[in-house]
């Protein structure tokens, strides 16, 4: 019963969004459908990169890197399965359960990444974590680029990869990603990351496995940045190592600063605000990058916390709490 | 006879040729409130870092219900029943005061991030005893009424009462108070004080607080130990440490007058608070 219901629960946003998606992907033409997938892409690579900076506090500038591990990987595993077809499916469901495990394939690599950077660098805090991180995203391209070309393509990186990322499976990644970052905000789990972000020693000392709670979000964070880099690895069809450099990781950094470090649906928004400003700026093309710039600096001039600070958009209408609970609340169990 | 809620066996810190605290000795007794004193950089602080594993004791042992805790990490000590305050407060200044308490029954949860993602009914079941939990202590230290209010922006006294409700929320055998009536005027010091003998009395704890305020520590508590330079000076109660030469020597004398008016001025020997322990081995 309370598996069941708790299952429901799950599945829920999932399934709320799905028509959603499938009718946009049905009849949203071409070039707003493209501009949608890199927004969906984008918050995936946003909120996943709050979960660090925003949640725990740790300053992360390698977020590129852990994408390019999952956009490898997924990219890999399609190319390995490219001739394969479930027998007991139809051609549509089996390809699509493919490319769902290949992008699973994609957060596992990524998150075996984050765990591998996380262990040893997280014993270092601020601008000494920036720098580590930094470096890490350049060893992942520098180590493709120098693997043998017929394993990774090198620096031609690898092209023909399947277009399978549709607008549906963007869209579920998104859900999937908002859900998972507001479920771990209302929980324990999730304060205790917030109270490493306020206070290290403090949180050590009421009882927070700190080094434990930093290397594990780094871990979530990497998956999900890997789940990024595989939807974009089969929306653009080929990848090549320099897809992933620094310019990228500074793009989600800007995403969650600029939204505030620690708001889910503040990354969401500046995730589209930014992307889908970029593409109407095309028409300007020469000054694109300026007014992109000069936005960012007249935003932090104006609210350097970021667009929502620290507060989220339901937070809007789930604002009247039941006073009544206080109340109620009988005294402590004693000591133990 | 069960073991004392907390002893400490000869425990030193040395920090390069600097001996902070030397053979530094304790044994507390379940429902005990003992008081800690001694003038600034006398190693109060340093002593709280060692038992609480901020730093791990150059040499000696700290045994907690009679198992050895030294060498463990703080959060580690905390689960074996060790919970303190701080000097400097270290509140999660951005969260609400539930929240802080909160964090502190972090400690038994067991369900885990899947729990929390996949909404299991274990984990429901936790947060809500959490939750119950977390306001009851909240009613305890009369915080209630703050109970959705960011930390930071609650009133001094107020944050002090809190970091002890956190403190309390960990579910501790021995309670580490350092200098919880710091910048508290005369009457609140006086309420404070009584507040923690009825949490001492409610929860059956072990307290041990530091306190710069001779006249009210000795008011409240049952013994004394008095440090400088490190070394334990007197102890025994507060009677006989009023009336030792060595203390009013160390302590009544000239830097007591000269603490009044300079208050908490971080000396080299207690590194400047916690903050220095922050890199902890």
């Amino acid at each position: 019963m309370g598996r069941a219901v708790s299952l429901a629960r799950s599945l829920l946003p999932f399934l709320v969004a799905l028509p959603f998606l499938w009718a946009l992907q049905r009849w949203s033409p071409p070039y707003p459908t493209l501009v949608l997938r890199y927004v969906g892409i984008n918050i995936v690579l946003a909120v996943s990169l709050n979960v660090v900076n925003g949640f725990t506090g740790q300053f992360s500038l390698g977020h590129a890197g852990f994408m390019s591990v999952g956009a490898y990987a997924t990219a890999k595993t399609m190319l390995a399965l490219a001739d394969v077809q479930l027998a007991f499916l139809p051609e549509p469901a089996s390809d699509a359960v493919l490319f769902g495990f290949a992008l699973l394939v994609g957060m596992a690599a990524a998150s075996v990444a984050g765990l591998l950077v996380g262990l040893p660098s997280l014993r270092l805090r601020g601008d000494y974590l920036a720098i580590v991180t930094l470096g890490f995203g350049e060893i992942i391209r520098s180590v493709i680029q120098a693997t043998p070309p017929a394993f990774l393509g090198a620096s031609l990186g690898l092209s023909g990869l399947p277009l399978r990322t549709t607008l549906i499976w963007v869209g579920l990644g998104a859900v999937a990603v908002v859900v998972m970052a507001r479920r771990l905000a209302l929980s324990t789990q999730g304060r205790a990351l917030f109270a490493i972000r306020e206070d290290e020693v403090a949180a050590e000392a009421m009882g927070v496995d700190t080094t434990g709670y930093k290397v594990r979000a780094f871990v979530i964070s990497a998956a999900f940045a890997g789940l990024a880099g595989g939807l974009i690895a089969h929306s653009v069809g080929a990848i090549e190592p320099t897809s992933f450099d620094f310019k990228r990781s500074m793009e989600a950094v800007v995403m969650v600063v600029l939204g505030g470090l620690g708001s889910i649906t503040g990354s969401v928004v500046a995730a589209t605000v930014l992307t889908v400003g970029l593409e109407l700026l095309r028409e300007f093309q020469d000054y694109r990058m300026v007014a992109y710039a000069l936005m960012l600096v007249v935003l932090m001039l104006a609210r350097p916390q970021g667009l929502f600070g620290t507060a989220e958009l339901w937070d809007l209408w789930r604002r009247k709490r039941p006073a009544a609970s206080a109340a109620s609340a009988g005294p402590p169990g004693g000591a133990a | 006879m069960t073991a004392p809620a907390l002893e400490v066996r000869r425990v030193s810190m040395r920090f390069g040729g600097l001996k902070a605290l030397s053979e530094f000795e304790l044994t507390l007794r379940p429902g005990e409130l003992v008081g800690l004193i001694g003038p600034n950089g006398a190693g109060k602080t340093t002593a709280f870092n060692a038992l609480t594993g901020v730093y791990a004791p150059t040499e000696g042992e700290v045994l907690v219900a009679g198992a050895r805790v030294d060498g463990l990490k703080p959060h580690q000590i905390c689960a074996r029943g060790v919970a303190r305050t701080f000097q400097n407060i270290r509140l999660f200044r951005e969260l609400t005061a539930l929240d802080n308490v909160r964090v502190a029954c972090h400690a038994g949860a067991a369900s885990g991030f899947f729990g929390a993602w996949f909404q299991t009914a274990h984990h429901q079941g936790e947060e809500a005893r959490i939750l119950a939990r977390a306001e009851a202590y909240l009613a305890v230290m009369g915080l209630s009424h703050r109970r959705d209010e960011v930390s930071r922006s609650l009133p001094y006294g107020e944050q002090r009462r809190l970091e002890i409700a956190r403190a309390l929320a960990t579910g501790p055998k021995v309670l580490c108070l350092d200098e919880p009536a710091a910048g508290m005027n005369a009457s609140e010091k006086l309420e404070l004080m009584q507040l923690i003998r009825t949490i001492r009395d409610r929860f059956g704890l072990a307290i041990l607080v530091i306190e710069h305020d001779m006249r009210l520590v000795m008011g409240v508590s049952e013994r004394l130990l008095v440090l400088d330079h490190g070394v334990t000076i007197a102890a025994g109660t507060p009677a006989e440490v009023r009336a030792d030469p060595r203390v009013i020597e160390a302590y009544l004398g000239d830097a007591y007058l000269e603490e009044r008016h300079l208050p908490a001025p971080a000396s080299p020997p207690e590194g400047g608070g916690p903050a220095a322990g922050a890199g902890a081995p």
